[in-house]
Order: C-alpha cells, then structure tokens, then sequence
C-alpha cells in the first residue's frame, strides 16, 4: 500500500527553515508530510509544504523544561503516525502520543537507564516494541503496553551508540558500540549475542540495515570509515568500504538505490554526501548547505530516492532536491600519470582530451577504449558522469633498463665536495664524458675554468680540458659575445636534433612493434599516439625558443600536465621522461674542426680583471637552463659545487625546489646514500631538515617475532639479545644485515665472508639466503 | 676526559647490556679519581670550576646510587661515593626524604622490587635518559605510567609540528604558571639541551613573539578554561608572521593542558627535585641546623607525625562508612528517583558549594628557583565558575564530548595524539584494583565516576546523565578541599592536605586519586581549548 504513493508525485525544492536551536536528530512520519526536530533545547514538528516548513507542534511544554526534552534521538513510528520516542541525555527514554487531548503529548517515561541514551528505534512492522541502546552498555527493549522494560540486553563492553532493527529479519537488530564492536542479538535471547565482530577501530556512531538486501549492513565510526558488510554468511564480511574525511556521525541507505548511501560526519565537516559504495574514491553527490555539522539525515519518503531532509547545529532544517546537489565528478581532473617500475609510462585522460590532440597517429590496432563504469539504469540523470578515461601506456625500449643509467652512474660518481674546488669540477667533467655527455662535461669545465682563483691556476691535471668537449665553446668565450656563443651552441644542437629525429624514428618502429605486444594485455586505451607529437613538438619548440634552449626531450604530454593545478609537483617527474636520455645518450661528438687552435683564446679567461661575480648572472641562467631541461641533476650538482659563489644569486625557493626534485628522483633510483649525501651538503634549511625527520626505524625481536618497544639489545618481551650475529653469536651493534626470508643475519662483514662459502643461512636454518 | 665523553658513559650506565654497564663503570670511576686527584682531598677553594664539576658527577652518582633500575650500578655507585669519602672528599647527600614528601621512600621503592613490570618499565625511562621522581611515584601502577610516557615521549620527542626548543619553552610556560619549580628546572634543561636560546628564559619577554601571543591562552586555561572563546584562538592564527597555524595551536594546546595537570599532580603528590639536580642534595653534613626546610613548612615535623596517627585511629571506619553509602547509592537509584529540577538544582548547589570549598591561603613555601619570571599577571587565578554578575553558560558534555568531538579533532591536525591521550583517559578513569584500603573486591566505578564529575563541575561541565547528589554523599569536606586545591592552585596543596582525607588508605591509592585528578582536569581543559578552536573553524 505504501509503494501505491508514487515517489515522483513528492515535489518541491529545496528549502530551509530556521530552527531556534541546534538539531541533535530528525525523523519524518510515515507518509512524508512532517518531520521532528529533536535537540537540546527543541522538539518541534514541521509540516512539509510545497515550498516552506510550517511548524505544526512545540513538544517542549512547560515553564521549566527538564532535561526529559533533552533529545539526543528521536524517532518517528513508522506503523502509528501518532507515535513517537526520544532518548534523552539524561537516561530518560520517553514515548509521546500525539493524539494526547491536552499540551503534554507525553506518554511514557522510562528511566531505566543510568546513563545517556544515545539511540532509540521501533519495531519496523511490530507497534508495541521499542528498543534503545545507553552510554551504559545496556540495550533495552520496551514493551509500550507496560511500564516497564520487557528485557536487557548486556554489552558487556562501553556504551551503546547505535541500535537498528533489521528491515527484513523481523528478530534481529545490530547494536554498534563504542569499542568497535557491531553485535547482532536476537530479541527473544537477551542473555548473549547471536555474533559479534569488530567492525571500526575507535567507536562505531551509526548502523544501518539495507532496506531491501536483508544481509547488509552499513556501519561508520570514528575511524572516518564507512563499511559495508555482508551479514549472510558465518563471518561478517566486509564487502565495502568508502573512506571519508571525517568521522561519521550518521549513515542511512537511499532508498530504490541498492548501492547508495547518505553520510554526515561528526565533526569538521558540515557537507552530507552520498556514496556510490562501488565507487569509493568519490561522492555520488554533496549537499553543502549546512554552516555547522550535520546532525541528522533522513530520506524523506521510504520509496523516493531524490528528497533527504537533514537537521543541522547551525540551527537549519534543510530538504535537499536530489537535482540541486552537487556533483563532485564533475568538478574532478579524471586525469592520471604514473610510472612504472622499469620506466614505463602509464597516462589517463579524458577521452575528449585524447581527441582533441591534433596530428595524433591512430594506433594502428584501432581505439580499442573501454569506459571504466557501467551502469545497470538507464537513467541519465541518475548516474556518474561518463567518465571514460583513456589509458595510454608508453613502453620504455628494450633496452630501457639502462636508459636511466646515465643518471644513476653521474649520481654515483659525480663528487660534490671533499676536494677543492678545480678538482671537483675536473672530476665531473670527466665523468660526463666518460657517460658520453659531452656538453654537460664542458659545463663543468667552463665552471672550473671561471670560478678558478685566477693567481692559482688549475692544475695540469685536467687532461681533457683542451681537448674535445670544450672547444666550440672556448671558441666563443669572449663574454661579450656570450649570448652569441650560445646561439652557436644552440646550432650545434639542432644540427644534433636532426640526429635525435633519426634514431627517434628507428626507436619509433620499436616501440611500435613492442607497443602493440604490451599493448594486448591492457583493456583499455590507445597507447603510442605521441610519438609524432613528439617530433612535432620538437619542431615547434626549436622555432619559439630562439635562444638557448635545447629542445631535446620535448614530450608533450608533460606540457598539459604542467598547467594542470591538480599536479603538484611537475618537476619531479620530469627528468624521468624517457625521451631525455634517450636524446641525450644519442647526443653527438662534436666534430672536433676547431680543436687545439683555441688553447691561446682560453688564456685570455684568467685576465685579473674579471672577478668570478662576473660569471654569475650566466651561470645562473645556466642552472636555470638545465633545470628546465629536466636535468636537475646537474642544476643541484652545480649548485652544490659551487656553494657560496653561486648560492646568492638564485633565490631559495627554486634551489628548495631542485634539491626537491633531485632528491625524490635519487630516492625513487633507491640511490639512498647520494641522496642523503645531496641533503647533508645542501644549504636550504627546508632541506637539510629532511634528515631529522622519520629518524626512527621499528624492529621486531627476532627471537620471539614481536616488535621491540625499548633502547637496547634485549627483548623486554622474551629477555633475549634481539639481535645475535648467527655467525659469530654476539650481540651486533653497528651495521646489522639480515635476510628478509629467514630474519637471520649479523655483522655485516662475518654474512659476506659466510657467503663467500656457503648459500645457506649461517645459522643453520636451511634458507637460501638472499641479500640485495 | 671531557663533558662529551661523560655523557656517553652516563648513557651505558643505562644500557640493558650487564657488560656495558660495567665498562662504564670502571670508566666513571677512573673518571672520578682523576678528579679527585687533580683537586686534592681537601679543596681550598671550594668553587673552583673543576671542584664544581666534580661535585656534579657526585651528585649524579648519588642519584645513582638511590635511583637507578640496576642493582649493580647502584651498588658500585655507592662504592665509589664511600670510597673518595674516606679519602676524605666531600660527598653530597639527597635533601628531603625519597621522591615524593607525601609517601616514604621506602614504599615507593619497594614497588619495583615487587612488580616485574614496573621494574621494566624503569629500565626503559632510565635508558632513554630519564627516570624522574614523578615516573618514580607513578610507578605504583604501572599500567597508566606505561601509557603516560609514551604519551609524554611522542609529545616531546617524536614527529610534530612544533620543533622541539618550542615545546620544552611551552612546557616551561605551563609549569610556570603554576609556579611548579620542579618541572620548570626539569625542562629548562632539556630546553637547553636541544639548543635554545637562553635568552628566552628570562621571561617570556625574551621569546619569540609568537610565544609570546601563547601567554594569555596559557593563562586562561591554566585558571578560567570557561572564558576562553573563539577570538582567542582567531587572534593566535591571524597574527599574521607571527601567526600559529592550526596543527602547531593543537601541539600547544595539549603541552599545555598536559603541563598545567601534570603540575597539579606534582604538587599533589609533593614531588621533590630530583637527587642530581639543584636542591634535591646537599654537601652539607647532617646536622640539626639542616633539616629541610620545606618539611619544615609542612608541617611535617614529628609532633605532626603524632597527630596524625592520633587521628587516624579516630577515624577509622571512614572507609566503611564510605563503602556503605556506595552501596546504599547503588540500591536505591532504581526506587528513588528525583526529579529533574532536583537534578539540575544538585548540579547548581554542587558547583556553588565547590566554590565556598575555600583553600587555604598560608603556607607557601615551596623554594623556587625564580620561577616567577617566566610568567606574568601573577594575579590572575582561579575564579570560581559562574559567579554572580559573571554568566558562562554551562558546558554540556553531551553536547560536545572528548571521545565524539575533541578526538577527532586533535587526530585530524596531529595525528595519532588523539589515540594516545584517548588511550590515557581510558586508562586513567577506568584503573582499578576492585580494593579500597584493606578491603577486597569492591566496584569502585562509582566513586571514580563521582571525583571525576566533581573536577569537571568545578569548571562548569555538566553531565545530563550523572546525578550530583551522589557526589555529596560520596566525597566528604576534607577531600573536598584537597581536590579542589590541587585542581585550581596546586601550589598550595600542603602534606597537611594530603595527608586529611582518607586516612585509612593506601599511598598508591592516593595516587591513584591523584592520577584521576591530572586526566580529569587535562580533559576539562582540553575540552574548552578544543570547543573554542571548533568554534573558530565553522
């Protein structure tokens, strides 16, 4: 008969009215027409017109209310329309008739309780039972024809926050407690519960039983979690969970919907949202009206999925329109990039995004794309947006093991400090050219050269100084003519372009044929279509960027993301893009036309007059250079190198920023030591401040496998030495090595002389031990 | 050998390690002799530096000696220490008598002897560099000390917002308040120790003006928590460079309240400095002349002894009165119910009645080192809540609780903080060994449900559930005042105090009462500073 009353027939907008309290609980009668208001200092019913809440009743009657009208519930009877209950902060659970002649609509007041009541809830078909759940651990059910309980239900445990009686099992209810705990209890047994589980760390808040799939139970808590469970088989499972921002004060199921639900959150957070709990990155929809937290939720009419009414402490009752929520999908970046472990490249992006793209090269297999989400309902207005992501995954080469191998060498080789100055540059110098990097080598070699105390100059040592790498640019280095000499440079790297073009187009035809390989195992999304943009991007680069660029690893999709406000940190994944040392490593040899003619010009440098200040605005611009270049590697390694002599010049927040970036790249390379190198040498307080953090490492005794709470080398727990070399049998104290198989080990040099004989676990538990 | 080496030796003297200890050993005690030589028996100037620093070490040992979790260190120690006396240098002796003045030494000591937990629990502060006198007292129950130094570690030691001279400075603040002389020299120390500027501790003038800003919520949640409102928090994070942000406020906010109950327990239990540290020993001999002075002012002379027994046998039976009215409590509730104006008129006539709770004003005597001069508006104290003319609306606890609101707001800005004071709370109200005095197997909730409500009625919060006529009944004049003196100016608890209300119990009891004073006022402070800055947020 209820479902006779078609749900699109409730109209109306959304609207509020002002309450002259705050709201603790709401609850609306069974046909949908008016709502209760309980709280501290209110307990009114509204009448719900078509575009206004009229007050029909003030339930708080006399001079000097007592704290009986203190509500921490209500509840509206869902059978008798006269009927209603609240729990009050006091202990007191009290029934009201509306149908009462006089003012006081009371009818019963129980005071069985010692402590709050923080729940009360009637029967769903039976008239007479009324149960309530305390602060004192106790569930009790009422029976509305006595005076007095008709049975107890004990915890056993902290307080009751939550009962609910099961939609569909007409003698079951779930009661939620402080501790975590959901117990489910069978009305006729009060003597224990049929199951407990512990659903929540901290205090479940709310219960809500699927109002149409018996076995569901949706339960928040404190742990700002909403969990789903699953109550048909014999453990409870959890078969959902949505993650929120704060903890939840209520939940209830939308009705019609079996996947949605209402949330409110205790504290913080005043919006109500609605889950799809298949989707739990996401709100469905967000009402954000409230200026206060949300108190109570409830949908209007069991049967209509677009109307919830919700009380508030800001002292608002609101009805919420289902169409003027706010769709927090629609607001959100569906884009996403990450990379893989050996480099390779996965990026999604709206579809239309992916389109849009001139001059991309169709995959060749043909746009195999598959949105993400599918929905059973047809309604339009009722579903997520489309969010049809596409997924591109760029594959590094065969070889793109070693790709990055140019990075990690000059990590691990470069020297930052510990020798003078000239030395230091010399040695990197040749590093780079030993890694085939010509032009970083000549960088450094030019530092040297300008930085040089000029009465002291350098030693012979730097053998290749004059010869290759440097020339072309010695060649130009008159400073006034400067920009000119880049310009220069800037040729040499075009002509260099050409060549990346050609080995980028033989890379191309591998990847096209790796690409369509890998390519099957993924479902969705057209990978390799930025392989022409890349040249084209190329091109165009080299025509805006006049000066001193070099355009070598162009690669487009980097732009977009630049701009995009939802990444945050471009530069860190910059210099990881495939494509630089794919360039870089194919970089050319200058042919050496120039070559010794030049030594005379490089004598001209150590001309007293120039003072190494001098320099400064070029090498600035330098580093500014390379970082852009993705190359922050050489920005950081210069800067460290040249310490004082550079430092003022560049402002702190970009050395912060490229140290940032070197250091998440050298972490993400496992380059540890170099990283905490670069950290310690580092002169930005933000930086150097990264090492105190997080000092702390937790270790499990390895005798008896639980954690050691204490300073020192014995176990609390099992009063052993936690940590014996399995080797010599002493205690270790200093480098400790241990197999992450076995968990035996010791000092780090008596396992590496063990292993040098044997396979097997020094202490003779018969593991192949494996040490990275 | 230098200030740097000693340290490391004063560090493997509380190694677990038996070994390491003894090397340690031998090496201080080399240390001590080279001293000792290089100074000559008889110093004739007695304040040389070099004589200054031996006496340093000695007062160390000493403390060692008395105090240390291993046997063998304490016993080398006092070697030593006879040893270099019978060459004929002056050794310290400890002032005052054990860690607390309230409770023998003997007893407090004996606890780690009997309890395996405590004792371990020793060895873990000791190693981590500390065992302070009030670990010490709280060692009788191990349960909540276990919990109260984790807390204390991660709010001092561990990753948080503030940096580190910023919370001992805080830390300072807060017992300073308090004129709590004993934990202001505790963190001046460590406030030195991990690099501050010394200038700061020449008032709070000296600080940072961010600091600075801190003072005046300080003060009010030390004394009148009910008046501090959302403006106060808006002007700590609208100042604009030397403006706080949000998670630091939090920070502060728990040192604070956390230091402001920590003081009130210090006083309440009459902790001493400790051993090695300035008054907590002398190198004069004993005599007549050198009986410490505080005990003096505490009435703590024999003839008070004697009093004191005398009247303990004139009360005995106060615990089974006690025990009786529980029970009668217990019975009647479900016949007699009162109705709900007689309810909120018993809230009223409690909070009015803790007002006219006086405490005594004599008897200030604690010897402070200055304290004064970390804190200004000395005048500004406890004022009893609601006065006339005043009106702060009662804070309902139902309305705004620490397990629904502050905990989710403390873990959102300084995560797993909120787990650990929740924690801590837990234990604190719900520790109980079902004793009273001698008897066995008594539900105590009650009674602690009844100390707790009380402290939080003394600040105006209100439990709708809770009836507060239990507390009269339940809670006699003496420890009224007690109570009420430790709560709003522990400086003026006397050994007298604490001694008057409940004779017949034990000291750990005493201790425990005191425990649930410390968490029960943390909380209600906590609960204030929390509603304001939510206040502030929506």
């Amino acid at each position: 008969m209820e479902k006779m009353s078609c749900p699109s027939t409730v109209s109306g907008r959304t609207m509020f009215c002002h309450l002259d309290a705050p709201a603790n609980a709401i609850s609306v009668c069974r046909d949908a027409t008016q709502v209760v208001v309980a709280g501290r200092n209110i307990f009114k019913i509204y009448a719900l017109e078509e575009d206004s809440f009229v007050e029909r009743l003030n339930l708080r009657v006399g001079r000097k209310p007592s704290l009986n009208f203190s509500c921490a519930d209500v509840m509206w009877h869902q059978m008798e329309e006269n009927l209603l209950a609240t729990a009050a902060t006091n202990g007191a659970v009290v029934t009201w008739n509306l149908a009462r002649p006089c003012r006081n609509k009371q009818e019963h007041l129980f005071t069985e309780h010692k402590r709050t009541v923080n729940k009360v809830c009637f029967h769903p078909t039976e008239v007479h039972m009324l149960l309530s759940g305390s602060q004192d651990g106790f569930m009790k059910c009422f029976d509305l024809r006595k005076k007095e309980s008709v049975s107890t239900f004990s915890g056993q445990s902290e307080s009751v926050r939550d009962v609910q009686f099961s939609m569909k099992d007409y003698f079951t209810f779930a009661a939620s407690f402080e501790n975590g705990n959901v117990q489910l209890w069978d009305i006729r047994r009060p003597d224990r519960y049929e199951r407990m589980f512990t659903a929540h760390t901290g205090p479940v808040f709310c219960c809500d039983w699927h109002p149409e799939d018996r076995g569901w139970l949706a339960t928040g808590g404190r742990d700002k979690m909403v969990k789903v469970w699953d109550m048909t088989t014999n453990r409870a499972k959890e078969i959902y969970c949505v993650q929120t921002i704060a903890s939840v004060a209520r939940v209830k199921w939308r009705p019609e919907r079996r996947w949605h639900l209402a949330t409110c959150s205790m504290m913080v957070d005043h919006n109500i949202y609605v889950w799809d709990v298949r989707r739990p990155f996401i709100p469905f929809a967000t009402f954000e009206e409230h200026k206060d937290v949300t108190t109570g939720i409830v949908w209007r009419h069991q049967h209509d999925p677009y109307v919830l009414l919700s009380g508030s402490k800001d002292s608002t009752l609101y009805q919420h329109m289902f169409k003027d929520a706010s769709r927090p999908v629609d607001r959100a970046n569906p884009e996403g990039l990450c990379f893989g472990l050996f480099g390779d490249l996965a990026f999604a992006a709206k579809e239309s995004l992916m389109t849009g793209e001139a001059g991309r090269k169709p995959y060749p297999a043909g746009d195999r794309r598959y949105p993400i989400f599918f929905f059973k309902k047809p309604d339009v207005t009722e579903q997520f947006a489309q969010v049809a992501s596409a997924l591109s995954v760029f594959e590094s080469e065969s070889d793109g093991s070693s790709r990055m191998d140019w990075f990690i060498k000059t990590a691990r080789r470069y020297l930052l400090s510990g020798k003078p100055f000239a030395e230091l540059c010399d040695h990197n110098a040749k590093v780079a050219k030993e890694l085939n990097r010509p032009q970083v080598s000549t960088t450094w070699t030019m530092l040297r050269i300008m930085f040089s105390d000029p009465g002291n100059p350098a030693p012979p040592a730097n053998h290749n100084m004059s010869k290759l790498g440097n020339i072309p640019l010695m060649n130009s280095f008159n400073l006034k003519e400067m920009s000119s000499a880049l310009n220069e440079r800037n040729k040499e790297n075009r002509q260099d372009n050409l060549h990346n073009l050609e080995t980028n187009l033989n890379n191309d035809e591998n990847e096209e044929t790796e690409g369509s390989d890998g390519q099957a195992e993924y479902l969705f999304g057209d990978a390799e279509l930025d392989d022409d943009d890349l040249y084209s991007m190329e091109h165009e680069n080299q025509a805006e960027e006049a000066e001193f660029s070099l355009p070598q690893e162009a690669f487009p999709l980097r732009h977009e993301i630049v701009d995009h406000p939802a990444a945050p940190e471009p530069p860190a994944e910059k210099p990881e893009s495939p494509q630089v040392s794919g360039s870089e490593a194919e970089s050319f040899c200058l042919t050496p036309m120039e070559s010794f003619s030049l030594i005379s010009v490089s004598q001209l440098l150590y001309q007293p007059q120039l003072t190494p200040s001098f320099f400064s605005p070029v090498v600035r611009e330098m580093l500014d250079h390379y970082a852009e270049q993705g190359d922050v590697q050489m920005a950081v390694s210069v800067l460290i190198v040249l310490g004082d002599r550079i430092r003022k010049e560049i402002d702190e927040l970009t050395q912060e920023h490229w140290y940032m970036s070197y250091i998440d790249l050298l972490q993400r390379f496992e380059l540890w030591n170099v990283s905490n190198e670069v950290i310690k040498l580092s002169t930005c307080s933000a930086i150097t401040c990264l090492n105190q953090a997080s000092t702390t490492l937790h270790i499990n005794c390895s005798n008896c496998k639980r954690p050691m709470s204490n300073k020192g080398w014995i176990c609390d727990r099992c009063h052993q030495c936690a940590s014996v070399c399995a080797v010599c049998h002493h205690v270790v104290k200093g480098l400790f090595v241990w197999c992450q198989g076995c968990s035996h080990g010791g000092h780090l040099e008596h396992v590496m002389e063990w292993l040098k004989s044997s396979n097997h676990c020094p202490a003779g538990c018969g593991h192949l031990c494996e040490y990275t | 050998m230098d200030s740097r080496d000693s340290g490391a030796t004063w560090e493997g003297l509380a190694s677990r390690d038996a070994g390491s200890r003894d090397a340690a050993m031998e090496s201080l005690h080399q240390e001590v002799m080279k001293r000792v030589e290089s100074i000559g028996p008889v110093p004739e100037t007695p304040y040389s530096p070099a004589a200054s620093d031996l006496n340093h070490i000695l007062a160390r040992i000493l403390m060692l000696s008395k105090r240390c979790p291993y046997d063998d260190v304490k016993e080398k120690c006092i070697w030593i220490l006879r040893s270099i006396q019978d060459i004929g240098v002056r050794i310290p002796r400890p002032l005052g008598n054990g860690p607390s003045r309230f409770i023998p030494e003997k007893e407090i000591l004996q606890v780690s002897k009997v309890d395996a937990r405590t004792q371990s629990i020793f060895e873990e502060a000791f190693s981590l560099g500390r065992l302070d006198n009030i670990s010490l007292v709280m060692g009788f129950h191990p349960q909540y000390l276990e919990c109260f130094l984790r807390t204390q570690h991660y709010l001092f030691q561990m990753d948080g917002p503030l940096s580190l001279h910023y919370r001992h400075y805080i830390g300072i603040m807060a017992a300073a308040r308090h004129q709590c002389s004993y934990l202001v020299n505790l963190h001046v120390n460590d406030f030195l120790h991990v690099g501050g500027d010394h200038k700061w501790l020449n008032g709070l003038k000296g600080a940072p003006q961010k600091l600075q800003a801190l003072g005046e919520l300080n003060k009010i949640l030390a004394h009148r928590p009910w008046l501090l409102t959302k403006t106060h928090i808006e002007s700590l994070l609208k100042a604009e460079e030397h403006s706080w942000s949000l998670a630091e406020l939090i920070h502060a906010v728990v040192l604070l309240t956390h230091y402001h109950s920590l003081a009130s327990f210090t006083f309440g239990c009459g902790i001493t400095p400790d051993i090695h540290t300035d008054g907590g020993h002398t190198f004069r001999p004993p005599s007549l002349s050198g009986y410490c002075v505080c005990d003096i002012a505490n009435g703590n002379g024999a003839l008070e002894e004697m009093l004191g027994n005398h009247q303990a046998t004139e009360v005995s039976g106060e615990v089974e009165v006690l025990m009786e009215r529980m029970k009668q409590l217990q019975e009647c509730r479900d016949e007699e119910e009162a109705s709900q104006e007689e309810m909120a008129t018993r809230f009223e006539r409690e909070k009015t009645e803790s007002m006219l709770v006086t405490t005594s004003e004599d008897e200030e005597c604690v010897p402070s080192r200055d304290v004064s001069r970390h804190f200004e508006d000395t005048s500004y104290g406890y004022q009893d809540f609601s006065r006339r003319g005043e009106h702060v609306p009662t804070f309902r606890v139902q309305d705004y609780s620490w397990e629904d609101h502050g905990f989710s707001l403390v873990n959102r800005l300084y995560p797993d903080v909120g787990q650990l004071l929740d924690e801590k709370f837990q234990i604190a109200y719900n520790l109980t060994y079902n004793t009273m005095a001698t008897h066995q197997g008594v539900d105590t909730s009650m009674l602690r449900r009844a100390i707790w409500n009380y402290i939080h009625c003394m600040f105006g919060i209100r439990y709708d559930d809770y009836d507060y006529g239990e507390i009269n009944e339940l809670l006699d004049r003496s420890f009224k005042v007690y109570i009420k003196t430790m709560v709003c100016s522990p400086e003026k608890t006397t050994k007298r105090m604490y001694e008057s209300f409940w004779r017949q119990f034990q000291h750990s009891e005493k201790v425990h009462v005191n425990l649930l004073l410390m968490e029960a006022r943390m909380q209600a402070e906590l609960l204030y500073a929390l509603r304001a800055i939510t206040r502030y947020m929506t």
